[in-house]
């Protein structure tokens, strides 16, 4: 990829950036998926809508570095039921939107469309995602990712792959 | 249901025999509406923790069992239950989850109600009859009562008053609320998800210890050796007892029962930071051992039939949907923050709500094996007939750890189950 930290990112090299991170997930390549992170990134799928700071809120997850380590440690660990495996999904990402720029990185927001199967069951989730994506000497890293289902705050099920 | 039909509406009870059920309690739809009219509408279902109703006129929208409920505060701070029905002609009035309000306004014809249930208004009353009299159609009040902060209603007008039914499990709700570190408890927040099985599988589930160190492994690997000590369930002598009236309580961990104790045990090397932060806060040295020993929560599960548990540091309530749907909600809580200008808990919420997200919710590191696990019984027992459900785990409790004149077994046991479901038989059994 295109050493992007002298140069400003087109909305398309962001978009590219979040099509490579979709694919990435849907193969379960959960290895290569944490080296796309900055070290302090954040990484949260809330359930409250408006929350002040999700810091002080029930999230569905709410994962630093460590917190996104373990996690990809288990779901490929073989030892998860729910993950072992888990349901297959096709996700598309679109309707990317730049939302803010600093100087090293740059928002945008976009809408997911996740259908997952498993058990002869497809189910739908859609979210908002919000993605700071940071300009970094590596090249695009993520900084912060906020996956919001549209049913954040009603009943979820049982999930077994990152979104 | 092949066989299942057979069994017949008047000999559910029937299902349930000793130590052993038959596979139609998870999977006949006819049982599910005998379950909902027998139990759901004839025992204490709990509905609110208090704190979620801190002041006039707030609320929360729920259920008993399938009936859609409002529990509001009204002015006077009196609690009340209310069918989430309009009396003229049913259309729910209310679809917020929660908040305040100090009147509720039917969006059809423009009835409006008061906090407690009184219609205040009919919108263009010139229509009606002098004799119609808005005083006799409040919205439905069920029957309130609390213990502990935790808030129950029911339909039934003969159910026993809530101290009575919850009889024993009342000194274990005593000491679960401890976890408040003298602040008092409440509420951060929930998850909520569905899985697609039978409502008593996660009733069992409350009281299963067998199945943690399997079905929840990949927890156990995440964590520090001196916390995956702590979760060593199955290894420190803890117990299953039989409070009676379908209660039970597991006790994991018996160090975490009274949280209150040992306040002079060294801060654990995962709670130094913690302690660190809350010292900063102004918090003295016995305020911060007793915040962080609370911090994790109790070291118990207590099962309160039908639809409610006290577990570590949340409550588990669960909403029957289906024969084979079952929502299930874990609602976080924390500690109480005192008043202007006392140090300051948030610290200790914080905590508590990342070790909640630990395990808790549709991504938890343990909620979505054991959704997994429930389906897995759901798709299971739909082969064959006739073949028993087998809760007949346990060997004797340590000695001295249950009260004397309880059922009670090792921490592995299915005591807990065979608890509930006397219960669930006495209740099918009666004639509603």
């Amino acid at each position: 990829m295109t050493n992007f930290h002298d140069t400003v990112p087109a909305l398309a090299d962001l978009a590219a950036f979040a099509w490579q991170e979709a694919d990435i997930l849907d193969r379960l390549d959960y290895k290569a998926w944490l080296k796309l992170w900055s070290d302090d990134g954040l990484y949260v799928v809330p359930v409250e809508r408006n929350a002040a700071d999700y810091a002080d809120a029930v999230n569905v997850l709410y994962d630093d570095a460590a917190m996104r380590e373990m996690r990809v440690k288990r779901l490929l660990s073989g030892f998860s039921m729910s993950s072992a495996p888990p349901a297959r999904t096709v996700r598309t990402v679109s309707r990317f939107v730049e939302t803010a720029r600093s100087g090293d990185s740059v928002d945008i927001r976009a809408a997911q469309i996740l259908v997952e199967y498993k058990y002869e069951r497809h189910r739908v989730l859609a979210a908002d995602v919000d993605y700071r994506i940071a300009m970094t000497p590596d090249g695009l890293k993520l900084a912060r990712k906020v996956v919001t289902l549209v049913n954040s705050d009603d009943a979820l099920h049982g999930i077994g792959y990152l979104l | 249901m092949q066989a299942d039909a057979a069994a017949g509406a008047a000999h559910y009870g029937q299902l349930f025999e000793g130590d052993r059920a038959d596979g139609a309690i998870y999977r006949d739809p006819g049982l599910f509406d005998a379950e909902m009219d027998r139990i759901f509408k004839q025992t204490w279902i709990w509905v609110a923790h208090v704190s979620e109703l801190p002041s006039p006129n707030s609320f929360k929208t729920t259920h008993v069992g399938a009936d859609p409920v409002i529990v509001t505060r009204d002015k006077k701070g009196e609690i009340h239950v209310l069918l989430n029905r309009c009396r003229h002609r049913a259309a729910s009035v209310c679809e917020k989850k929660r908040g305040r309000q100090s009147v509720f306004v039917c969006p059809y014809h423009g009835w409006s109600y008061d906090p407690d249930g009184t219609l205040r208004k009919v919108s263009h009353n010139w229509g009606y009859d002098a004799d119609f009299d808005p005083a006799q159609f409040p919205l439905i009040s069920l029957r309130v009562e609390q213990y502990a902060g935790m808030i129950f209603a029911t339909f039934n007008a003969d159910a026993p008053p809530l101290a009575e039914h919850l009889g024993a499990a009342r000194k274990w709700m005593d000491l679960f609320m401890k976890q408040g570190a003298g602040f008092g408890v409440k509420v951060l927040g929930q998850h909520s998800f569905r899985f697609p099985g039978n409502w008593k599988i996660q009733l069992e589930n409350t009281t299963d210890a067998y199945h943690f160190p399997i079905v929840h492994k990949t927890f156990l690997d995440s964590l520090d050796e001196e916390t995956e000590n702590v979760f060593d369930v199955l290894g420190q002598g803890g117990w299953v007892e039989d409070l009676g009236n379908g209660h039970s309580v597991m006790v994991m961990i018996p160090s975490l029962i009274d949280l209150g104790e040992d306040l002079e045990a060294p801060i654990p090397e995962r709670f130094a930071a913690l302690a660190a932060e809350l010292a900063a806060e102004g918090h003295d040295d016995l305020a911060v051992r007793r915040i962080v020993r609370a911090v994790g929560g109790t070291g118990f599960n207590l099962n309160l039939f039908p639809n409610v548990a006290c577990s570590m540091a949340f409550f588990r309530v669960l909403r029957p949907i289906d024969v084979a749907t079952t929502e299930v909600t874990h609602v976080a809580i924390g500690m109480e923050a005192a008043g202007d200008g006392a140090p300051s808990v948030t610290p200790a919420n914080r905590a508590r709500i990342r070790l909640h997200e630990h395990f808790q919710g549709p991504m938890g590191f343990g909620t979505p094996d054991d959704a997994e696990g429930w389906e897995r019984v759901q798709r299971g027992v739909m082969a064959g007939d006739g073949v028993p459900i087998l809760v007949n785990r346990g060997v004797a409790a340590p000695q001295g750890a249950a009260a004397p004149d309880h059922d009670a077994g090792d921490v592995s046991s299915e005591v807990g189950m065979r608890a509930a479901y006397r219960k669930w038989k006495e209740m099918m059994e009666q004639c509603a």
